[in-house]
């Protein structure tokens, strides 16, 4: 698979993280060593919502989460508040005829995102139908389908993410306003507010919502250090997570890790606020449409069929 | 006020003192609370994952238990209805009692609220003020402020009730009746509201019907006075109260109307879904027929139907649910046949097939049981020792006489025995 440079989503220059603010966190926790991981800890306890602290709470509040991150994952890990840009609102695209089912997508998305290993975390589901049956509700699609080779010659497939809805059921369902849709239109959930209640999950029409049954279990030499508040850093145990876009590569203005991985370049991934955008191109040109239409959760990503041979493009 | 607290720490010592029996029962009720602490303990330590819910089926047995209990509080106002507005005086008697279930109910409902979060130290997130509740767009919200609201108002009536009791005077009504009327409604919220927090989303077809509502109510009003009816009986039986078989016949024939529409209620979901035949009718099929060969559930709900169709019989003709024996034949179908229907009968198919399409079929496994059955213990002992507290000032054997000391009173025993003779 050739790696491909792929123009930048945003048009703005990439703000490489820097090696000292990395290097600092290490050298502060050595030097303080905070309390055994998991131990109560009255900070921990009483900390405010995200969006209820000042910039100096929140600088504060990073520095203790990082110490305690560096003990319990035995890795220095840096923790983002990249906030939304302006003028910004991110949509996604994925161009069914490509797609082959491979999950290339999934396992990226893990290994980007910090989600556990054991118990498995995903938080793309790819679904397989077999052709000319009744798909769109579902109900006949497999998701544990282990072929030798894919794409296979009956079958077509469906990745599910969280589709980043403008009128998101779940975070009209969480009792603590723990989860929330953010400027740039990413529904994002504080992992240090979540009660762990799951109402979220009964609420989400497309499955996108992971619990974390157990404390997630990563070795430390997969763990991905570059994270952001709101999306990729470590979680606890008894939260909810999901699909952030990779908030915290897509606010850099670099793709999503799926969408980088897809071999087949199924998935795209814009401003759609931007009208040169490939994303409002695609919305433009080709049919797309968007998964359980009928519950008026207007998302934000959109399926379509773009390699019709018989269409006129 | 020095005299009252006194008494009251008085008349709290005497829960401690009972027969070998009565030690019996708490030293059981308090070894399965320790169980299901110890594995509380465990599933703190290692997570949900020890239970059997998973992503796909992310509530369980706990709210399962929840939502019936829910049911079981609300029906404290079927007794309240008869005995403060129409003055119904067998029922007035026995009052006290139903809302001290519902005060033990709301209790364990919380607790198995609190046994299913993932991080139940911040649960203080979901307070006003000091946290951020999600109101008025969260129904889970709405629920927090309609249990604890149910809870103090049942916990303000039986109070006063025992305190006017254990001066030696009757209750006023004129004092307490807005309070009384205010708890009317209120109980018919809580469990409108617990209906309504299923009911808001349509991501779950089986949840999202109209329907769901009235049924919660009907089935409620069957359930808690079940209950009712079999724990008066204990206590009639254990304890010097007297309460009247008419009080009990009358409770019986309320819950055979609410088993009627309960019934007709869930004729009309059944037609509704099997005969339009949309995909919608899945989890029905899976609770009944079962789905793609999955069953797990369909023993259970057929047997619930059984029980209940039985029971409505049993209660709907008077010459057998004035029959003991089939009375509490009836009784323990119901209670049985409702927390099938209203627990996991009503949460898991909200779940099956998920939103993905999958079937994951839930059944609980061992710490889910030991922590349910915990917080059940739990309840009973709360119920057993209020009943404790309560059941001598309600017979006169304690008395305060006006800021004296807490005392037992022989004479006021007899008085009450005659009073009851009056009628």
């Amino acid at each position: 698979m050739s790696k491909k440079i792929r123009s930048n989503p945003l048009g703005i220059e990439l703000n490489r993280r820097t090696f000292l603010k990395g290097a600092a966190a290490g050298l502060a926790a050595t030097v303080v060593r905070p309390a055994a991981a998991g131990a109560f800890n009255w900070d921990s306890f009483l900390q405010k919502h995200f969006r209820e602290m000042n910039d100096a709470e929140i600088k504060k509040v990073i520095g203790r989460l990082e110490k305690e991150a560096a003990v319990e994952w035995k890795k220095n890990i840096h923790i983002g508040t990249a906030k939304a840009m302006p003028g910004v609102k991110f949509g996604y695209g994925l161009d069914l005829s490509r797609c082959i089912g491979c999950r290339r997508c999934v396992y990226a998305c893990v290994d980007e995102n910090n989600q556990s290993r054991t118990p498995q975390v995903h938080w793309i589901t790819v679904l397989r139908f077999k052709k000319g049956e009744k798909w769109i509700d579902l109900e006949n699609s497999e998701k544990y389908y282990s072929p030798k080779q894919v794409p296979e010659k009956d079958f077509f497939y469906m990745p599910v993410q969280c589709q980043q809805c403008e009128n998101p059921p779940c975070v009209k369902a969480c009792p603590t306003q723990a989860t929330w849709k953010e400027p740039d239109g990413i529904v994002v959930i504080d992992y240090n507010w979540c009660i762990g209640c799951r109402y979220c999950m009964a609420a989400c029409p497309y499955g996108a919502r992971r619990f974390n049954w157990a404390k997630p279990n990563i070795p430390a030499d997969e763990i991905n250090p570059e994270t952001h508040y709101l999306g990729n850093r470590p979680r606890y145990k008894g939260v909810v997570e999901k699909c952030t876009f990779c908030i915290q590569r897509t606010r850099a203005g670099k793709y999503p890790a799926c969408v980088e991985v897809c071999p087949v370049g199924a998935r795209k991934f814009g401003n759609l606020l931007d009208p040169k955008s490939e994303i409002r191109y695609l919305i433009e040109n080709k049919r797309v449409f968007r998964l359980k239409e009928d519950m008026n959760t207007n998302p934000k990503f959109y399926y379509f069929f773009a390699t019709n041979i018989t269409q006129a493009d | 006020m020095g005299n009252i607290i006194k008494n009251f720490f008085k008349s709290l010592w005497q829960i401690t003192r009972g027969d070998i029996k009565y030690y019996i029962w708490i030293a059981f009720l308090f070894v399965l609370i320790a169980l299901g602490i110890s594995a509380y303990a465990r599933q703190l330590d290692d997570g949900l994952i020890i239970t059997a819910m998973r992503d796909q089926v992310s509530w369980g047995v706990y709210i399962s238990n929840f939502t019936f209990l829910v049911g079981v509080a609300a029906a404290a106002v079927l007794l309240v209805v008869p005995a403060y507005l129409y003055n119904f005086k067998p029922i007035k008697e026995i009052v006290l009692f139903g809302e001290m279930v519902a005060i033990a109910a709301i209790t364990m409902c919380i607790l198995f609220i609190m046994v299913d979060l993932g991080q139940p130290l911040r649960v203080w997130h979901l307070l006003p003020v000091v946290g951020l509740m999600n109101f008025p767009s969260s129904l889970l919200a709405w629920d927090v402020i309609v249990l604890s609201g149910y809870l103090f108002i049942n916990l303000l009536l039986v109070l006063y009730a025992l305190y006017r009791l254990s001066i030696g005077k009757e209750y006023k009504l004129s004092l307490i009746l807005p309070l009384i009327l205010l708890s009317i409604p209120w109980a018919v919220s809580i469990h409108t509201v617990t209906a309504f927090l299923y009911n808001g989303f349509p991501s779950r077809p089986f949840w999202n019907a109209s329907i769901l509502a009235p049924r919660f109510l009907a089935s409620a009003f069957c359930s808690g006075p079940a209950i009712m009816l079999i724990l008066f009986q204990i206590i009639r039986k254990l304890t010097k109260i007297e309460i009247e078989d008419r009080a009990l016949f009358k409770i019986a024939e309320l819950v055979a109307y609410a088993m009627g529409i309960n019934l007709f209620l869930l004729g009309a979901e059944v037609f509704k879904e099997f005969y339009s035949g949309s995909i919608h009718k899945a989890p029905l099929e899976y609770l009944y027929l079962g789905l793609h060969g999955k069953m797990r559930l369909v023993p259970w709900m057929w047997t619930a139907l059984v029980f209940n169709v039985t029971a409505f019989v049993i209660f709907l003709i008077p010459k057998i649910r004035e029959n003991f024996i089939t009375l509490n034949i009836g009784a323990v179908l119901i209670v049985l046949g409702v927390y099938i229907e209203k627990g996991m009968g009503l949460v898991i198919p909200g779940f099956v097939p998920d939103t993905l399409g999958e079937i994951y079929e839930y059944w609980p496994v061992r710490p889910e049981f030991i922590i349910t059955i915990g917080i059940w213990a739990f309840g009973a002992l709360l119920y057993t020792l209020l009943l404790k507290f309560a059941i001598p000032v309600y017979t006169g054997e304690l008395r305060f006489k006006g800021g004296e000391d807490a005392a037992i009173d022989p004479a006021m025993i007899n008085k009450h025995r005659r009073e009851k003779s009056e009628y």
